[in-house]
This record gives structure tokens, sequence and C-alpha cells, in this order.
């Protein structure tokens, strides 16, 4: 189960400028390669599959995990900030859940 | 005048060793050609089979990882990241693990650079494999060897 979704965004940049946004949420991320030690079944396959970063409504970036992404998934990457707003992140799980964070920006 | 002497044993020991080496490096031989035959399979799956050129990629990955379950990953593509000539995707490959697929990373002009860091899990020393997808459809390609202290995946 995904929570504690924690992003970094700066509060404000100039106009032009290339920030660099830092995510993180808390998921297992299991890879449905363990196996379970006492019954010796393998653990089903529960991960975060999507992960999508928008400004105003438009998707920016956005990238698709794999069971080789590490638990508590981490990204980084840069965004050229025109105008003011707001990006909104969005975490989807294998089972369709999602979880969402929103950061807001001033450009000056 | 005395022969250099071989006994039987010997002799038998020479042969069956020689054999247990050559079977042992079959073996290698074929998971390494497991290993490559799923990478290209993944690479093919993910961009097709069209010619990849190599550089406009930079790997940052670190030489040695103690931690198979999280090594950190970074990478930047050379691109002007205009709406003309962008970075459209940089596919993350791992050959060694059960399954090559490690990420997709799309980018957009409004990205500024094509430069993302992610933590990801590696079953053992293995070359990483990045393969970038420009907006006009060609591809390039790097790869980076990491030593894997400890393993990440099952257990």
């Amino acid at each position: 189960m995904a929570s504690k979704p924690r992003v970094r965004v700066p509060k404000k940049a100039k106009a032009g400028e290339i920030i660099t946004i830092k995510s993180l949420i808390s998921h297992k991320m299991e890879t449905g390669q363990r196996k379970d030690k006492k019954s010796g079944e393998k653990i089903p396959r529960k991960i975060i599959n999507k992960f999508v970063c928008t400004f105003n409504g438009k998707v920016v970036f956005s990238a698709d995990w794999h069971p080789a992404v590490s638990a508590n998934p981490y990204m980084s990457f840069s965004y050229k900030v025109m105008e003011s707003g707001e990006f909104e992140f969005t975490w989807t799980d294998d089972d369709g859940k999602t979880v969402s964070k929103k950061a807001k920006i001033m450009v000056s | 005048m005395m022969k250099p002497e071989i006994s039987r044993r010997s002799a038998l020991e020479l042969i069956g060793g020689g054999v247990v080496t050559a079977l042992l490096a079959g073996t290698f031989a074929d998971v390494a050609k497991a290993d490559a035959k799923m990478l290209a399979e993944a690479i093919k799956k993910a961009v097709g089979d069209g010619a990849m050129k190599e550089g406009k990629i930079t790997l940052d990955l670190p030489e040695i990882a103690e931690n198979g379950n999280t090594v950190p990953v970074g990478f930047s593509v050379e691109s002007p990241m205009t709406e003309a000539d962008y970075v459209k995707t940089v596919h993350l490959f791992a050959e060694k693990n059960p399954a090559a697929d490690v990420a997709s990373i799309h980018f957009t002009p409004a990205s500024g650079v094509a430069k993302a860091a992610l933590r990801i899990r590696m079953a053992g020393t293995q070359n990483v494999v990045a393969v970038a997808e420009m907006s006009d459809g060609t591809l390039y390609t790097a790869k980076k060897l990491v030593k894997v202290t400890i393993g990440g995946c099952g257990g």
C-alpha cells in the first residue's frame, strides 16, 4: 500500500529556470519473486507501476516502473518553469488505486 | 630409460576435469546467451528493432554497489529539448535480473533537460543498459557495468 507521498519543489523560480523536482513514496514494491519463508509460496507482485507529474493539468513527466524499481520508490527529474501554477503528482498501484500530492510554484 | 609416467588414475582425472570444465563453460555460455536474448527481446518490445547508435547518454552509476536492493541510477541525454527535437523516452534495462525491464522514463519539451534519477534493484553484477528514444524516432544506447556485492531480487 502506497503511503506518505513526499515531493520537493522550489516555492519560487524565475521564468525559464530549470528546476529539479524530487519525489518519494512509501511502498514495499513487492516484486513477485520473493517466497513466503513459512509456506514456501510466492508472494504475489504488487508495485506502483506508474508515476505521473502534471503542471496546470498537462502531463509534463511520467514513468513506467517495473519490479526492478526499489522499495519506497524515489524519482527526481527536471522541469522548465515558464509560469506560476500547480504540480500534481500521481502514483498508481497494480490494483488501480492512486495516491496524489500537489505542490505550488510562484514564478517571478 | 625412464618414460615420463602418467598413471591410469591421473589420466582419468585429467580427462574428467577437462569434461567438467567444458560442461561448466557451456552452461555459463548458455546463461550469458539467455540473458542477452532476454535483454534483446525486452529492448525490441520497448522500442522495436531499429538501429541504435552509441552516445548522447551519460549514465551515472556506482562502480560497486554494496546493496543490490537499492542502487542509485542517474542519467542525462544530450538534447536541445525543444518541440521539434527532444528526448521522448529513456528505457532502462538490467540483463541479469529475473526480468530485464527496469523503468521507462517519459520526458516532454517542458522538461528543459532530459535528466532523471531513481533507485533500482540489481540481482547481481551486470550491465545496466539505457536506450533513449528521440522525438524523431532515432535511438541511442549506453551501458555501464555495476559490481553488486549482495543481490537484490528474491531471497
